[in-house]
């Protein structure tokens, strides 16, 4: 009897929430994604506005870079999200179309005995010895060169980086590259590498928890982690020489200078960016679709959600410590839209005037 | 579940017929409720077979590419695309070494006093207690680990070690390093403490079971408690101690978050206990998801594959600890 009752009370909950779960997908078409982890927060607070003013919602899933490409070579999901820009070789062979959406900046985090927020600064050819583990001491002369009116005590520097693939690890290297042939020869460029010292924390937040916990710590992160937590981070001078600090201003003069328009599929990386206030630790991070697409009406959905937040999203990047794209830029992504194409060969994506 | 109801009435009013009908259906009904559970065991088999070869095909470019170079590797380099498994392996195996040395004295000390010298009415909240900490989820012990212990552990017995075990002949190197809080020597801490509950619960199990008859001869002979428990609890309960450790040596091998959180992820072999290191589940966890290129991915599948033989070599390793123990035991009375 007490096994009939039970059953029955799991059989009614059971059928109750078969029906919440299946009646969900009646009230939109939603568009699915899945990629990289560093835009998840502001995709899904876009997809939080976007659903609430159209109904269609967005299904993104951040499975990371990786995945997430794989994601969208085999079909399964209408666009794939990656930190790290593919080459045009690699977007050819697969008949992929690539855009950013927006920006970030990375700051170098530091956890050192009486020294707080911008005080003190480093160049790329420090940052790359520390991290080469050359420079060994918080006191080490070339620090103290650049920082003579700072009181650095005789501590070690435990080096912080990520321990998982991280597009955040790929713009990292990609400036380390940049002002370091050693870093070039020696480690190089990708979204892991064989880090020479240092400590592997999982994720932004895992890297930004290690500094804090470590005394004498140096770390990668991301600028919103940093504020958040309220790390001590490190000022930097850029390629121009100039002293810079971390800000939405400084990350969008590094994006300001880049030739958008004649970067197949925008692969431009904005670290090390001339300009007198570009910070120099800057990169975006960017959308995958197929050039063909099977299903035109949902690509179309697609581009519609992400030109809508162009549009209107900007606020609420910033507010998250993401960096929005100027208009000069989003006119020349919205463009490069034109070559999506259905199996007929008729673009998706209609002049923007239909969507202002 | 929806018709739950409904075959139970059916089970009733089948019965009665099946009593009166010929025995060829009821033997038909027997012989297809056989096979039956005979195809769910060898499911299990299948299972295992399938996965093993899943493994080994998705591993094979990297087996092919590296060969036995692998083991022996500690490179681990995603740019240049060159792979070895020895930091991982090796960070799996000591880590877990470290666990089970911490782990088995104290989990036999719990499980005696709890069966020989507890007052009773401590005995049930402990043992609940016990039970409870091993229902603990994993993550929580790997938070506990960063966010409580590596600092305290970093500040007040890192600097210890450091200075007092580190200056000593042969165990020195083992114990010298910077104090960071983060290392192998910290997840092999965490581990041991969340496998203390499984052993000790498991050891407190089997001694429970020992014939009173056998310990009540023994105190009437004049043993000490000590006596008791290393020559009666423990021989009989042999098999249920190892099959204990077992349990809490297969938990520690494949710990994933845990670890994750406190053994530092750098893929660098040092000598030092102090340093970090890597073990197998952590770098699947860390580097899976955005593992890109066929060599890193079927390099990682391989490490899997590794995971996955040490637990085998370990299951069989005791299984013939067992065989052998009861061979003595056989030939000395």
């Amino acid at each position: 009897m007490k096994t009939v009752g039970f059953s029955r009370t799991l059989f009614f909950s059971t059928a109750m929430l078969l029906c919440v779960f299946t009646a969900i997908p009646v009230f939109a078409m939603d568009i699915t994604g899945a990629g990289a982890t560093f835009p998840y927060p502001i995709y899904s607070k876009w997809a939080q506005a976007y659903r609430a003013k159209t109904g269609i919602g967005l299904n993104y899933q951040s499975i990371g870079s990786g995945a997430g490409i794989k994601q969208i070579e085999a079909k399964t999901i209408d666009f794939g999200a990656s930190d790290m820009p593919l080459t045009k070789d690699v977007l050819e062979k697969n008949g992929l179309q690539q855009f950013p959406t927006v920006m970030g900046g990375e700051v170098l985090a530091i956890n050192v005995d009486g020294i707080t927020k911008g005080q003190l600064k480093l160049n790329g050819a420090l940052i790359a010895d520390i991290y080469l583990g050359k420079i060994k001491k918080w006191n080490d002369p070339a620090i103290v060169k650049l920082n003579p009116d700072l009181k650095l005590p005789d501590e070690r520097i435990t080096v912080i980086h990520r321990s998982d693939g991280s597009g955040t690890t790929f713009i990292f290297t990609n400036y380390l590259c940049k002002v370091s042939s050693q870093w070039k020869s020696k480690v190089g460029n990708s979204v892991s590498v064989q880090w020479p010292v240092g400590v592997g924390g999982k994720g932004n937040a895992g890297v930004a928890d290690y500094v804090q916990q470590v005394p004498g710590s140096i770390g990668y992160v991301e600028y919103a982690y940093a504020l958040n937590n309220n790390i001590a981070y490190a000022l930097l001078y850029n390629h121009d020489g100039k002293l810079v600090e971390p800000s939405s201003k400084n990350f969008q003069a590094a994006a300001a200078g880049a030739d958008w328009k004649n970067a197949p599929g925008f692969r431009v990386i904005l670290t090390n960016e001339p300009g007198a206030n570009s910070w120099p630790i800057t990169g975006a991070t960017f959308i995958l679709m197929h050039k063909v697409q099977d299903n035109p009406a949902r690509a179309l959905e697609v581009l519609k959600f992400f030109a809508w937040d162009y549009a209107n999203g900007g606020q609420m990047a910033e507010q998250l410590a993401y960096v929005p794209f100027p208009p000069v830029v989003v006119k020349t992504i919205e463009d490069s839209w034109a070559t999506i194409k259905s199996k007929d060969g008729i673009p998706v994506w209609k002049a923007p005037a239909a969507g202002k | 579940m929806a018709n739950g109801g409904k075959v139970l009435t059916e089970e009733i009013t089948v019965a009665p017929r099946r009593i009166s009908g010929p025995s060829r259906s009821y033997s038909m009904a027997d012989q297809i409720f056989e096979n039956i559970t005979r195809f769910f065991a060898f499911l299990v088999l299948l299972l295992l077979a399938a996965i093993l070869v899943s493994l080994f095909i998705g591993a094979l470019p990297a087996l092919k590419k590296f060969g036995l170079d692998f083991i022996g590797s500690t490179a681990w380099n995603p740019v240049t695309n060159v792979f070895g498994g020895l930091v991982p392996i090796v960070g799996t195996l000591v880590t877990s070494a470290i666990a089970l040395l911490i782990a088995v004295p104290v989990s036999f000390g719990i499980a005696m006093f709890l069966t020989e010298m507890c007052p009773a009415r401590l005995k049930r909240p402990l043992g609940t207690t016990i039970e409870l900490l091993a229902g603990i989820p994993s993550i929580i012990y790997g938070m506990w680990g960063l966010f409580v212990f590596a600092p305290v552990f970093s500040r007040r017995a890192e600097p210890w070690i450091d200075s007092h075990l580190g200056s000593l002949p042969l165990i020195g190197p083992f114990f010298s390093g910077p104090p960071i809080g983060i290392g192998v020597l910290t997840a092999g801490l965490i581990l041991s403490i969340m496998v203390i509950p499984f052993i000790a619960a498991v050891m407190r199990d089997v001694f429970e079971v020992v014939p009173h008859m056998l310990k009540e001869s023994a105190y009437g002979l004049g043993a000490t408690t000590w006596e008791v428990v290393r020559n009666i609890n423990l021989p009989y309960a042999r098999v249920g101690v190892v099959g204990g450790i077992m349990l809490g040596l297969g938990r520690a091998i494949g710990e994933t978050m845990a670890v994750t959180f406190v053994i530092g992820n750098s893929h660098s072999l040092h000598v030092s206990l102090l340093m970090p290191g890597n073990s197998i589940a952590s770098t699947l966890a860390n580097e899976f998801t955005e593992a890109v290129g066929k060599i890193y991915i079927s390099s990682l599948i391989e490490l899997g594959l590794f995971l996955f033989i040490i637990t085998f070599i370990v299951l069989a390793l005791a299984k013939l600890l067992l065989i052998r123990l009861s061979r003595m035991e056989g030939k000395r009375s």
